[in-house]
């Protein structure tokens, strides 16, 4: 009987396909990936069931911390043609007397976090070198009625961008009187459509009389 | 001279070795491929990261819409609504809501019901103000989903606002805050709304009747009084 020989096999795969793959997707994904700016403060948004998702371009966000510091951003998501950022900075120092440099200018543009700081600060803050320079003028963008500098915000930015949508991120243990403050300065804007920034959170509709029957 | 001293070592050795493989010892076999399952683990670890923070870093937002503030010098009659169908709503502090039907009456107040938010709470008394409407939406949605109905996913949002704008059964919802009402609450509530599928709802100021019936029902000491002469707006 003639010997059945066995091949000798490896137990090792190879793996550099696989590795090629991996690294592709991997620069993929990096390099597609959005990096977040540094939020100033942390708001822990509410829950919802809605399913719309935020809309990428032409949005001013108001945050209301859960320290009642409020916050303003505008965001134009990928554009870099109509420097909107720049245009509502530049209006806004024209009614405080201030004149911002070019450099100043290119600065705010570039760095799109949200500010919560009084316009006179606003020189100081850009020209600050780290985050933690910046975070001590963070103090909250002042809405009372004798200095409501979020109102300008809010008119300067639907000047300069009359598309824009009015978005609210909320910390869920801000008390309401704020919230209606914050609502009330938009809608004196005529801003009467908003968009809450929310977590998705699904329930269940239970009706009591169905389960009885 | 050096390097003629080192070439001839090296050869030396060479020649040494070349003694020594003459002899039993074996050469040592070393594999060209490396164990790469460390780098795998890794990668494989970076590309989820990678993948779930793209996909969902992306928050979710609820719309509401409010109605246009009046002006100053603008005189408009305040739209009349049914007693009947109208259902008040106050959003308390400590996740609490109080409800009553009808107009606010000083002469006669009627007890708020206090609730919750949870599946049993606001919701049921919502619901069974505006079930033949909720009933009609899911309906829909089911006809829809089973493929009994041929919509487009873009119609059947605009189906559905039609369905809510022709219904004349269901509740008209205020809803009001009194001043310690946290946010969270806020936005459950007009969350509910949807859930429910509530057709009218409006988010009003609270009066000083109402901030008294909620500070009876808390228990503390009445803060605001009611306006001298004027009636408040």
């Amino acid at each position: 009987m003639p010997k059945i020989k066995i091949p000798h096999k490896s137990p090792h795969v190879d793996m550099t396909p696989m590795v090629d793959l991996f690294s592709l997707l991997l620069t993929f994904f990096m390099l597609t990936a959005t990096m977040r700016p540094a939020e100033p403060a942390k708001v822990d948004v509410p829950f919802s069931v809605s399913e719309k998702k935020t809309p990428d371009a032409n949005i001013m966000t108001v945050t209301i911390a859960s320290d009642n510091r409020v916050f303003f951003n505008v965001d134009n998501g990928p554009d870099t043609i109509l420097h909107f950022r720049p245009k509502i900075l530049e209006e806004m120092g024209k009614r405080y007397n201030i004149v911002f440099t070019p450099e100043e200018l290119r600065y705010f543009e570039k760095n799109s976090a949200p500010f919560g700081v009084n316009i006179k600060d606003f020189k100081a803050y850009l020209a600050a070198k780290d985050s933690k320079e910046r975070d001590r003028f963070q103090k909250g963008i002042p809405i009372d009625s004798t200095d409501n500098q979020m109102a300008l915000w809010v008119l300067f930015a639907r000047e300069v961008n009359p598309s824009v949508n009015a978005l609210i991120k909320g910390d869920g243990s801000v008390e309401y009187p704020l919230v209606k403050k914050v609502l009330d300065i938009l809608q004196d804007k005529n801003v009467n459509r908003f968009s809450l920034i929310t977590s998705l959170e699904k329930v269940e509709v239970v009706d009591t009389k169905d389960a009885k029957k | 001279m050096t390097l003629k001293t080192l070439k001839s070592s090296t050869m030396a050795e060479i020649i040494q070795e070349d003694k020594h493989k003459g002899g039993k010892k074996k050469p040592k076999k070393h594999s060209t491929a490396i164990d790469m399952t460390p780098m795998v683990d890794l990668m494989c670890l970076l590309i989820t990261f990678f993948m779930l923070t793209t996909a969902f870093s992306k928050p979710k937002v609820m719309e509401i819409v409010l109605p246009e503030k009046i002006k100053k010098n603008e005189k408009v009659e305040p739209p009349k609504i049914a007693d009947s169908r109208t259902l008040n709503i106050i959003v308390g502090s400590n996740d609490k809501v109080y409800w009553y039907p009808g107009k606010p009456d000083p002469a006669a107040l009627v007890p708020l019901q206090e609730t919750n938010f949870s599946a049993t709470g606001i919701r049921q008394v919502l619901l069974d103000r505006n079930r033949a409407l909720f009933k009609k939406i899911e309906q829909f949605q089911q006809d829809v989903i089973s493929g009994k109905l041929n919509i487009r996913q873009d119609s059947l949002q605009s189906a559905i606002r039609q369905l809510k704008k022709d219904d004349d059964t269901g509740p008209i919802v205020l809803i009001k805050f009194y001043k310690k009402a946290k946010y969270k609450n806020f936005v459950d509530i007009i969350d509910e709304m949807s859930i429910v599928g509530i057709a009218r709802y409006i988010i009003t100021d609270i009066n000083w009747i109402e901030e008294g019936m909620v500070e009876t029902a808390l228990g503390i000491p009445h803060t605001s009084v009611a306006p001298a002469g004027t009636a408040k707006k």
